[in-house]
């Protein structure tokens, strides 16, 4: 069934697992369409459409659809649930294409995907999640041989892209590489170094975050961020919470905030939030609590939402970047 | 000696009271929460928590300032918040200076040592586990007959023909099913409060209207944070259908117009066919089995940010229209102020 079109919109989980589904797909003959980098318009569509007390991602969720749904003959909206067999996603991802279903008029087919595997061990969740995506294949192809290609073949970039983000690069970077662009030189050209927290879709996103890694590294700051961990080295990190974070991004982020501040070889740490994120509006409680042990290592919460001023984000990290470099030149001279 | 608190959440206080004193504990019965309560919940709250979150925050402050040293609560596997409320509650009190035991039970089936230790850790008195297990049937039998009794009032108040009566008589009956001790007073006092309640003069030739109320379960509970809404619409010649309850929904007022025996979770199968977290999945179904059963409306609760009802709520849109129920949701947060409510509920 060739020509067909399935299109995965530009934001939410997007970031971490574009390339493996774009892998799969395209194995199958199918044409992978994505949306547009996010824009005004898909913002102001998306608050249209979606429920007021909904967050920015789902909201920009919602415009992405928009934009893509007269275009393409499939909508690839995934239910993710569980991926590692441990945590969950937000109870939004869980329900996301229940509201994209009943919440968008005139949408093309929802493939929605259920991918959980919960409470099951190191192989079955290998297996439950070939299980999940040999039925999306089934869809498009008769030749199993082929959907069983598709999946390996999508894992092995995904590999390959999570090396690539592990050098050092950010998602967009990553991802052009993939396509055939040169491995950017390092950015090791800043005096200071922050660790950049938070949740992919409010990271990587330049539109909704207003650029916040341009500004930083125009102001001469080098960034390292969640995803440029080694997932093995965060799995390993013990923190002194009597119960387990239970959200997958979630724990990623108060992980990777615990290792940079035991280590303590940044500067200071950023935490990038969401208005009206349901589980950050818990963590970043957390982080700020743990901050408070550590001292010598400044915290700030940039809290993104509708607005698009950058007057307001370039304030905050200006003034926030110049307090911990006189900080850190003063530490220099005291030493 | 342990002074024991936890979370208040409608009448429920009346029986984990009568547990943990059982157990040999000082109880603190947290206060009822009010203005008071919520300005400090909100100033040491995460601004984005919902409103139980900052409730409870405020309940344990209070309950802390009047002596309280152990806090007793439930947890969760999550996705909803409601799941991390313990950890995040006890890090915020320890932040701010207090010394407390925190004592967060999980489900006992999956967790059971854990459960046995943190019973063991209450057990004052040293009662045998017998005794424990015991107190803990007598505990669940107060709390069902006073759910029984407030499920009574919701049929009772729309047609007093005194405005206010039912609830002074449900007050009385609370405070009698507070003082009763073992399981016959308990039955006593219920039997007493049920004639008590159906002796209430009624006005017959009242036109009711019914509606179900779906949404968040705390906040569906707990009147203080709802605005006492099920005594409003009550007031006002609605008869009400909560559909929950602390000791489990119950499955047998399932209408005989009804073809098949459906659960709720059944019914929300082809709008959210898995769970989502918190009371999502059962918001939805409730009210296709509420416009089943011929309701004239429905009225979902939720606090701001509650993440599975954002998701209940996009969906609600889209059954109301193929079910054809009205469903009005309100979404509760800080504001205290009813005046802004009352002119949506008339209409109704």
């Amino acid at each position: 069934m060739s020509g067909t079109t399935v299109g995965i919109p530009r934001a939410l989980a997007y970031y971490l697992y574009f390339p493996r589904w774009r892998t799969f797909f395209t194995e199958l003959g199918v044409n992978v369409v994505t949306s547009k980098l996010s824009n005004r318009q898909m913002l102001d569509d998306g608050v249209k459409e979606a429920l007021a007390e909904a967050c920015v991602p789902i909201k920009l969720y919602f415009g992405h659809v928009l934009s893509l749904k007269d275009r393409v003959d499939y909508i690839f909206v995934p239910r993710l649930y569980c991926l590692n067999g441990k945590t969950l996603f937000c109870p939004k991802f869980l329900g996301l294409p229940d509201m994209i279903k009943h919440g968008i008029d005139n949408l093309p087919p929802v493939l929605d995907t259920m991918l959980n595997n919960r409470d099951k061990g190191i192989i079955s969740r290998r297996i439950e999640m070939t299980k999940s995506f040999f039925q999306l294949g089934e869809k498009f192809t008769r030749d199993k041989v082929r959907i069983v290609k598709a999946i390996y073949n999508s894992l092995k970039v995904e590999n390959k892209y999570c090396q690539l983000l592990h050098k050092g690069l950010l998602p967009n970077q990553a991802l052009e590489v993939l396509d055939g662009a040169k491995v950017p030189e390092k950015l090791g050209k800043g005096s200071l170094n922050f660790a950049v927290l938070g949740y992919p879709y409010h990271l990587y996103d330049d539109f909704i975050n207003v650029g916040v890694f341009n500004k930083l590294h125009r102001l001469g700051v080098n960034t390292i961020t969640t995803e440029n961990l080694n997932s093995g080295l965060l799995e390993n990190i013990k923190h002194n919470l009597p119960k387990e974070m239970f959200w997958t991004f979630s724990d990623r982020a108060y992980k990777a905030a615990l290792h940079f501040f035991k280590e303590g070889k940044v500067d200071a740490i950023l935490y990038v939030t969401a208005f009206g994120c349901g589980p950050d509006a818990m963590v970043y409680r957390m982080i700020e609590l743990e901050a408070k042990k550590y001292p010598h290592i400044p915290f700030m919460v940039l809290m993104i939402d509708e607005h698009s001023g950058e007057a307001g984000m370039s304030t905050r990290l200006e003034a926030f970047t110049d307090m911990v470099r006189r900080r850190k030149e003063l530490g220099a001279c005291l030493c | 000696m342990l002074k024991v608190t936890f979370p208040r959440m409608g009448h429920s206080y009346i029986a984990f009271k009568m547990l943990l004193e059982d157990l040999g504990n000082e109880v603190i019965v947290p206060p009822r929460p009010s203005k008071k309560t919520l300005d400090l919940g909100v100033q040491y709250s995460p601004e984005f928590t919902c409103l139980p979150f900052k409730i409870l925050m405020g309940t344990y402050l209070e309950a802390i300032q009047m002596g309280a040293n152990t806090l007793v609560t439930s947890g969760g596997n999550g996705p909803c918040r409601a799941g991390l409320y313990a950890q995040v509650h006890q890090r915020i009190i320890e932040d701010l200076g207090h010394q407390i035991n925190m004592i967060c039970f999980e489900a006992p089936l999956s967790h059971p040592i854990d459960f046995l230790k943190k019973v063991k850790f209450l057990n004052s008195s040293k009662l045998s586990y017998l005794s424990v297990w015991q107190a803990i049937k007598k505990g669940w039998h107060k709390l069902k007959a006073l759910d029984n009794i407030e499920k009574l009032t919701h049929q009772i108040r729309p047609r007093e023909r005194d405005n206010g009566t039912t609830s002074r008589v449900y007050r009385q009956a609370q405070n009698w099913l507070g003082q009763a001790s073992t399981i016959k007073d308990i039955d006593e006092a219920y039997q007493e409060a049920v004639k008590s309640l159906n002796n209430i003069p009624q006005a017959q030739d009242r036109l009711i209207i019914k509606i179900g109320m779906v949404g968040e379960i705390y906040v569906l509970l707990e009147p203080a944070s709802n605005h006492e809404i099920e005594e409003v619409l009550g007031s006002l010649g609605v008869e009400i259908e909560r559909s929950m309850f602390l000791t489990g929904w119950t499955k047998d007022n399932l209408n005989e117009k009804c073809n098949e025996v459906v659960t709720c979770h059944n019914a929300a199968k082809p709008w959210i066919p898995v769970a989502i977290g918190g009371h999502g999945q059962d918001t939805v179904g409730h009210v296709i089995l509420y416009s089943q059963r011929g309701f004239d409306g429905v009225i979902q609760l939720a606090p701001f940010t509650c993440i599975p009802e954002i998701v209940s709520k996009t969906v609600l849109t889209q059954v109301s229209k193929q079910h054809n129920i009205p469903i009005l949701t309100f979404f509760l947060d800080e504001q205290t102020g009813k005046a802004v409510w009352l002119p949506d509920w008339k209409p109704l």
